[in-house]
């Protein structure tokens, strides 16, 4: 199908693309033609949702299930302090219109699964993976593969970042050529427990949208089979070389995995009752009335120092950062009740299966972190 | 013979808080090995029951270690081994 013409309005709105004879009006139209879904209108979709709709690319998707928060917007340009509270895709959506009327916004408020992905996929061009989560990215992986689509790809991290484009139609490799495997879960921490700088996923989300033009409009040399990495801190750019294995489960020879997989099992989650039974477990109302009493529990915070500075339970006695706990195991009584924190839940809940399996047995995870903490027991408490 | 070894940002923490650490190795196992000999906490996040981690990539210079001879791949010096960890951060 021929590309659309463009209207004296669009003419008028792009004009400095199609001065370039690179871009002109041939592969302005092919934008106006072309279609990208979005995985995830966070920290990498925030500069790609808004840079697509700029550049006029004709229908953009947007598929997240998450509510904007207040500390999303160190980061997440797309959204403003006017749409907290409401739905990521709605309040992208809102300033998407705003910035480029011209461009069709459709929005999924849900989260990606096996049982949609390839449905929300098929009808887009594109596919562009900025979701927060190892599940998700094989997921999303495995669908485009299938489907025979690009993805591309972008993960940050504290203050580097990784963008390829996964092809394997065009012969480049994908996802899981070049990691076979996910971690398991615990040993690589999110952006949540590591914390990102806010900047970083504007330049990996912007790299991105760069390689989405460029295969929409087919300009230039795409960034498939190279990973491109940056470095914020050293301010430095490197490029590897990645090649597709003929014995890749997905994209090889000889493919074993044909339909999409539960991904929350193919990367070791499971649901947290199972792993930490209640008798381990105590919520933040119990712990502050427990320690009002003569038989206070020892309270162990196993966050970082500098995450003391910014919010800490009164009375805490001891802190451990989660990933020296093993080395400063014996400054520990097991004999006494001990109650672990951290910031959300999750460091203290590994620190308690340390402990357990370390033969203690009087342990237990303040279940929320200081998160809940400030909800339900001290609303002064800061949340970060 | 000097190799540098390029750290992650997320097992920097494991290794001094270095971004390179300089070491003599003829192939990129004794290389390994040498740097969590050094690191003994950063071993658990590189190698497990002695085998590289599937989702730790190894590349001397830009080139995966997979498609050199994996650890027994010979180093010259001088040359760059980077440590290249999965990370999925997107939000």
């Amino acid at each position: 199908m021929a590309p659309p013409d463009l209207s004296n309005e669009e003419i008028r709105r792009y004009s400095r693309h199609l001065i370039m004879p690179e871009v002109g009006m041939g592969g302005q139209r092919r934008l106006k033609q072309g279609s990208v879904l979005l995985i995830g209108t966070g920290g990498l979709g925030s500069p790609l949702a808004l840079y697509l709709a700029a550049a006029g690319v004709g229908h953009i998707g947007l598929v997240d299930f998450d509510v904007v928060d207040e500390s999303n917007l160190q980061r997440q340009i797309v959204h403003g302090t006017s749409t907290v509270g409401l739905a990521k895709t709605e309040s992208a959506r809102r300033r998407l219109h705003d910035l480029n009327p011209l461009v069709e916004v459709t929005t999924y408020e849900t989260p990606i699964t096996s049982a949609n992905a390839l449905d929300l996929m098929r009808p887009y061009d594109i596919i562009i993976d900025g979701t927060d989560n190892f599940p998700t990215r094989y997921l999303t992986n495995d669908a485009a593969v299938m489907l025979g689509k690009p993805n591309v790809y972008g993960s940050i991290f504290r203050f580097e970042g990784q963008v390829t484009v996964f092809s394997p139609k065009d012969g480049g490799p994908c996802y899981r050529c070049l990691y076979p495997e996910p971690p398991p879960p615990g040993l690589v921490p999110s952006c949540a427990e590591g914390g990102v700088l806010g900047v970083l996923p504007g330049v990996i989300g912007t790299l991105q949208a760069t390689e989405a033009i460029k295969l929409l409009t087919g300009i230039g040399e795409p960034l498939i089979g190279r990973l491109l990495l940056y470095d914020a801190l050293e301010m430095r750019f490197r490029e590897l070389k990645l090649r597709r294995n003929v014995n890749c489960p997905v994209c090889g020879d000889h493919p074993t995995v044909t339909e999409l997989i539960d991904y929350e099992q193919f990367c070791g989650i499971v649901p947290e009752v199972q792993t930490l039974s209640s008798q381990y477990e105590i919520t933040p109302v119990e712990l502050a009335a427990l320690l009002e009493t003569p038989e206070r529990p020892f309270l162990l915070d196993v966050r970082n120092s500098y995450e003391v500075e910014i919010a800490s339970i009164e009375g805490t006695d001891l802190l451990i950062p989660v990933d020296q706990l093993a080395e400063q195991i014996n400054k520990l009584d097991s004999s006494v009740e001990i109650v672990v924190y951290c910031r959300s839940g999750a460091r203290s809940g590994q620190a308690v299966e340390m402990l357990k399996a370390a033969g203690f047995r009087k342990v237990k995870n303040m279940v929320g972190g200081v998160l809940r903490w400030s909800d339900e027991v001290d609303p002064t408490m800061a949340k970060y | 013979m000097a190799i540098t070894i390029t750290i992650p940002t997320a097992l920097r923490q494991y290794a001094g808080n270095n971004a390179t650490v300089a070491l003599e190795a003829d192939t990129v196992g004794a290389l390994l090995h040498g740097l969590i000999e050094q690191y003994p906490t950063l071993g658990k996040h590189i190698f497990d029951s002695g085998k590289l981690r599937s989702f730790v990539n190894v590349y001397v210079g830009d080139e995966d270690i997979r498609y050199l001879q994996g650890e027994a791949t010979p180093l010259k010096d001088g040359e760059t081994v980077s440590i290249i960890p999965a990370i999925a951060g997107g939000r």
